[in-house]
């Protein structure tokens, strides 16, 4: 009798100790998170008063109500990103399509070459072409614009190296039934392949968008009249204007966090498949 | 015969070639004006001194850029940061990824709930995660308290040289290991049940398990997560800039090359410069990947 509950002891001591580590590290992640919420509910009296408790004390509203209607340019920051990563989106899903649909399909001259570019395209460092591309954009006037922040990043290589491994694995009958149908090439694109390709589709959307919500670099180096900064750069503003107001710093975190946290809920699923495929798995 | 199909296929191929450079076209424009281009332009401004007074004026001077890298008291300053940053950020992660993956993978219940839970950092934007790291990091801040609270010494996170690159260290740790941890994750997923079972049988204990198959066998893995990383680690610039209001302090310890290409870009107005400077960057950056590869046998 003994032995065996000694023996089940063995086995389930180290189950339990597994379940401890994962709650450790889940502590981990969360905490940060967990007060930088909580401090976007307090006065800054409480904040700085150097006790710390989770639960707001004086829970307020104030944070929130001072960063959108005493700054003005909040708004516009928060309409900026949307504007522009929303249509980064869109366009990297079509055109990074149409490019690995080709890739993958179609047959024309100099294709070779052109997957080969693409395949190299993706060992350069973004710094190298970062200065040129600043350079660039001043010289066709699209500095501080949302083209200049929009059309840089509307296709990108590893997204048409993802679509293209799709397309080459897709079953070709589909395409055979729309020509007979009649369809010709745009027309079986439409509505036989872009149909399908949903889910890596959707694997993408993720990934862009929040590439584009977050990017720092591109719009610190073209983005410079604050009407027209995306959130990231209004947010480091912020920092530089409120200097220790910590609640309102972390009231715009969270307004900011909030967008990508719901989609990453929403799309999470696709979103692991989309780093599964930066794994090197395509 | 043989003339007419060759007439037909050509007839057939001139749609399909129409057709293939259509749905190629905003990718060849895109690419070749933001990438191919600056490529060369970026080979070009490292040749020249260029001058911003309203217009540009570029002025050949070799390598005299590259000479002035040799010099430059700074670029050592930042590579030395730089440098440190990687050789401790890399390994920790990796290594805190490969641990999270593992026990992921352990058969516990709720996986996928864990795995959603622990991925959180890595959808943040690195503003908003420096911003916060910057309000625990303060003097009086959560995590002073905490090691007070333990008894262990207190830093001056933001304001003391010693410890302010260490504090981005750590929070990069936390923020970049959940996700090489999914790409571990998938990868222990697709080892077969049917070796561990074979070396159950040879008397294997779940350690020796580990170390003599999963180890090696995610070896390719372990090669594309450090290379990334080490990609990833040494284009820091979001954290450096933020955490310094771009100055690269307290006394340059958390400035970082790319940080030092922006500052040689926008304060001083030396593209030319800027521009070695990202090539000596790129050049670090592939001679690494080429050494992990040695190292680590990946494909």
């Amino acid at each position: 009798m003994t032995r065996i509950s000694r023996l089940s002891w063995v086995k389930v001591l180290p189950k339990i100790l597994l379940y401890i580590l994962l709650t450790l590290y889940a502590l981990i992640t969360l905490i940060p998170f967990l007060w930088a919420l909580s401090a976007s509910f307090k006065p800054l009296t409480e904040i700085v008063s150097g006790q710390p408790n989770f639960f707001p004390k004086h829970f307020t509203l104030d944070n929130y109500r001072q960063i959108f209607l005493q700054e003005p340019l909040f708004w516009r920051w928060l309409f900026n990103s949307v504007v522009i990563a929303i249509s980064v989106t869109i366009l990297n899903l079509l055109l990074n399509s149409m490019a690995g649909y080709a890739l993958a399909r179609l047959r024309f001259i100099g294709k070779r070459f052109w997957f080969f570019l693409i395949l190299t395209v993706l060992a350069v460092p973004a710094q190298i072409t970062l200065i040129p591309t600043f350079l660039i954009l001043k010289a066709i006037g699209w500095l501080n614009s949302y083209q200049g922040m929009i059309v840089p990043s509307m296709v990108n290589a590893t997204f048409i190296f993802m679509m293209r491994q799709f397309f080459v694995n897709f079953p070709k009958e589909l395409e055979e039934a729309g020509q007979l149908d009649g369809l010709n090439t745009f027309g079986i694109f439409r509505h036989i392949v872009l149909p399908l390709a949903k889910p890596a589709l959707a694997a993408q959307a993720v990934f862009v968008f929040m590439a584009s919500w977050n990017n720092f670099l591109l719009p610190i180096v073209i983005l410079f009249d604050p009407e027209m900064f995306t959130l990231p750069l209004g947010l480091n503003t912020f920092k530089g204007q409120y200097i220790s107001y910590w609640n309102y710093i972390m009231a715009a975190s969270m307004v900011f966090t909030l967008p990508a946290l719901g989609i990453y809920a929403f799309f999470n699923r696709y979103f692991i498949q989309s780093v599964t495929f930066t794994g090197g798995k395509g | 015969m043989f003339e007419i199909n060759r007439q037909r296929n050509y007839r057939w191929n001139i749609t399909e070639d129409l057709a293939g450079y259509m749905f190629m076209m905003p990718t060849i424009l895109v690419i070749g004006t933001f990438v191919v281009l600056p490529i060369l332009f970026a080979v070009f401004l490292s040749l020249q001194k260029v001058q911003l007074l309203g217009g540009i004026d570029y002025e050949f001077i070799g390598l005299g850029n590259f000479r002035r890298l040799v010099e430059d008291q700074r670029i050592w300053i930042a590579l030395r940061n730089t440098a440190e940053y990687v050789a401790i950020v890399v390994p920790a992660q990796t290594i805190l990824a490969l641990i999270l993956a593992v026990t992921l993978n352990s058969g516990i219940r709720g996986k996928n709930w864990w795995r959603i839970l622990y991925f959180l950092p890595t959808v943040t934007s690195s503003a908003v995660l420096t911003l916060i790291f910057m309000w625990i990091y303060n003097t009086e801040g959560l995590l002073n308290d905490f090691l007070a609270f333990v008894g262990l010494p207190t830093y001056n996170w933001l304001g003391d040289p010693a410890v302010a690159l260490k504090g981005i260290m750590l929070m990069n740790i936390w923020s970049t290991a959940p996700f090489f941890m999914v790409i571990y994750l998938a990868a222990l997923q697709d080892i077969p049940q049917t070796v561990y079972e074979a070396a159950e049988l040879d008397g294997a204990n779940e350690w020796r398990q580990f170390i003599y198959i999963t180890i090696p066998l995610l070896k390719p893995v372990t090669f594309f997560v450090v290379a990334m990383g080490i990609i990833g680690t040494f284009q820091l610039f979001d954290q450096s800039y933020i955490f310094s209001g771009g100055t690269g302090g307290p006394n340059n310890a958390t400035l970082s090359v790319v940080l030092l290409v922006y500052q040689a870009v926008f304060r001083n107005l030396q593209m030319g410069y800027g521009a070695a400077i990202a090539f000596l960057l790129a050049a670090v950056i592939i001679t690494l990947t080429v050494i992990a590869r040695r190292l680590f046998g990946g494909e």
